[in-house]
């Protein structure tokens, strides 16, 4: 469904950030992105959503080249982006921002669901506006809700764990494994958890740029926490040697 | 209900202020039975009607009326719109409040600025309110200016604030669409316990300016005063917003000064917190700055253009 022929990109000082990324998502497949930091996993991701351009390559979505839309023509056409440090917004309320996400009013019932489906009260945050005065991680479950309600093809997640607390990702993972379930439509996650990892269908490792691994769960999971992590700088490994 | 106690005359309105009306105060015609309101028409009377607790009564010394809100009325409202329907009116008028003790009363006060021709259309609304111990007012006051004529939409209004023990008042003041000139000026004096809550919304376009200005002198012992002013300036248009809280006694005071810039807007925000007393703690927060960008690339990832994002992130933020 979605395919990353060969994209790059470079930042203005001339950095390759990404070099010649191929992968593709299947139709309703929940998939994860990790790898270590800095390695490009979340410029994928934004590449994907149309936030950024790449420097080249090619991004085929059900089959048509999308590389040259923007952010809201991918939208329209099915895809759906989450995010990692989400956007706060003097005035708007979480009720008004779910229903620009949905494309129409929602009356409370559907509010409360949607809502719900994050383990929020309606009640409590509707009419909240989406400012500073919403925790890390209740506005990270509130930006999960505008993109589970544009009920897209293919829905990507930036590091959905990032600064929220233990009791809200419990419940991420609830939701995640929940629509995983469902089956309906494709998720592309961008994680370091290994409870996202483990109920992946398939993970992709993106490091220094390139994609070193993509498989099966069963294949690419056993990989990923064997190998010594340790800085070949370590003090400590320099005075084992010695 | 308040029974209808006097009813002094009624015009017909012209159409241009009917359509003003509705704008700045809801008023979709005649107000009913029993509801006080002073609809001013390019300097005259278009309607009058007071209520059993709200009398509105003309001044015999100068051009506006004065609004005697009995003593423990409550859950009242009472409108007073005035409306420049044509160029070439300058408009004045002495409005004053006197909101008895343990009352409560919204009251709603638009003004509606049309220029039809080459010369200004102009009202300058000068508001007096006296509140009495305990009462609670809501004042509600929308501005606009409309009209093809390329005479100048004027609206200077000047706001006076006398707080009594005890009392609330919440004003909420919008000026989004068409006015060309204003010098908006805003003081308030509060007593113990008094407690006042600001929230002021401006937009400019084009070659419009604005200016605003706050005076709060919080005098008595645990007075307190919220203010929030949020404007936008787009075009050419230029705002200078000035917010002044002086705290005389133990007291709390907030300000806080919002502003988007668009095209080649211009906005001056200039702060001032006075502490009088050991007891004063003041606050002031400003912020002025383009839309950012995160903000247009969500909405983006949501299926809005870059437009329609624009307009949305402007209408919350002045909502």
């Amino acid at each position: 469904m979605l395919e990353l022929k060969n994209v790059s990109w470079t930042a203005e000082d001339g950095t390759d950030i990404l070099e010649n990324v191929s992968f593709v998502v299947p139709e309703n497949r929940f998939v994860v992105i990790t790898g270590p930091n800095g390695g490009g996993k979340t410029t994928t991701a934004k590449i994907i959503a149309g936030l950024m351009p790449p420097t080249s390559g090619q991004i085929l979505f059900n089959g048509t080249d999308i590389t040259q839309l923007d952010a809201t023509e991918r939208a329209k056409a099915g895809i759906g982006y989450a995010f990692q440090q989400p956007v706060r917004f003097k005035g708007i309320t979480v009720r008004e921002l779910i229903e620009m996400a949905a494309g129409e009013q929602m009356d409370d019932g559907k509010i409360c669901h949607a809502l719900t489906e994050v383990g929020l009260c309606a009640n409590d945050y509707a009419d909240r506006e989406v400012n500073a005065s919403l925790s890390g991680g209740e506005i990270k479950r509130i930006e999960i809700v505008t993109v589970l309600a544009r009920h897209t093809e293919l829905s990507v997640f930036d590091e959905p764990e990032a600064g929220i607390d233990l009791w809200s990702f419990t419940n991420l993972i609830e939701i995640f494994t929940r629509h995983r379930e469902e089956r309906k439509g494709s998720m592309l996650i961008v994680s370091h958890q290994e409870r996202l990892l483990n109920i992946a269908d398939e993970i992709i490792v993106i490091a220094n740029g390139k994609v070193t691994k993509q498989g099966s769960r069963d294949e690419i999971l056993p990989t990923l926490f064997t190998e010594d992590k340790a800085c070949n700088a370590c003090p400590r490994r320099e005075r084992e040697a010695l | 209900m308040p029974a209808l106690e006097e009813k002094e005359r009624h015009y017909n309105m012209n159409d241009i202020t009917k359509a003003l009306l509705k704008e700045v105060s809801g008023m979709d015609g005649e107000p009913g039975e029993g509801v006080a309101y002073n609809i001013r028409e390019d300097s005259t009377c278009a309607g009058r009607q007071s209520s059993r607790d709200i009398k509105i009564t003309p001044k015999k010394d100068k051009p506006g009326i004065d609004i005697t809100i009995d003593p423990g009325t409550r859950s009242e409202s009472v409108y007073i719109p005035a409306c420049v329907t044509k160029s070439a009116v300058s408009d004045v008028a002495y409005n004053d409040f006197f909101v008895g003790d343990n009352a409560d009363v919204t009251i709603v006060a638009g003004c509606g600025v049309n220029a039809d021709g080459h010369e200004d259309a102009q009202h300058n609304g000068i508001h007096r309110f006296f509140i009495g111990k305990n009462a609670r007012v809501v004042y509600l006051e929308k501005h606009i200016g409309i009209g093809k004529g390329d005479g100048k939409r004027i609206i200077n209004p000047e706001t006076y604030v006398e707080m009594d023990e005890n009392s609330y008042m919440e004003m909420n003041t919008t000026q989004i669409r068409g006015v060309d000139s204003t010098r908006r000026n805003t003081e308030a004096k509060l007593a113990a316990n008094a407690k006042l809550i600001i929230r002021e919304r401006l937009m400019t376009d084009g070659m419009q300016e604005a200016e605003t200005r706050f005076k709060v002198e919080m005098n008595g012992e645990d007075s307190s005063v919220d203010l929030v002013s949020r404007s936008v300036a787009r075009g050419e248009s230029v705002q200078t917003l000035y917010s002044n809280i002086e705290g005389n006694a133990k007291c709390s005071g907030h300000s806080e000064c919002d502003a988007i810039i668009m095209d080649r807007g211009k906005v001056n925000a200039i702060p001032g917190l006075l502490a009088n007393n050991l007891d004063a703690a003041l606050i002031h927060e400003a912020a002025i700055g383009k839309i950012a960008g995160e903000q247009i690339l969500k909405l983006k990832t949501l299926g809005l253009t870059e437009k329609e994002a624009e307009e949305k992130i402007v209408n919350g933020f002045l909502k």
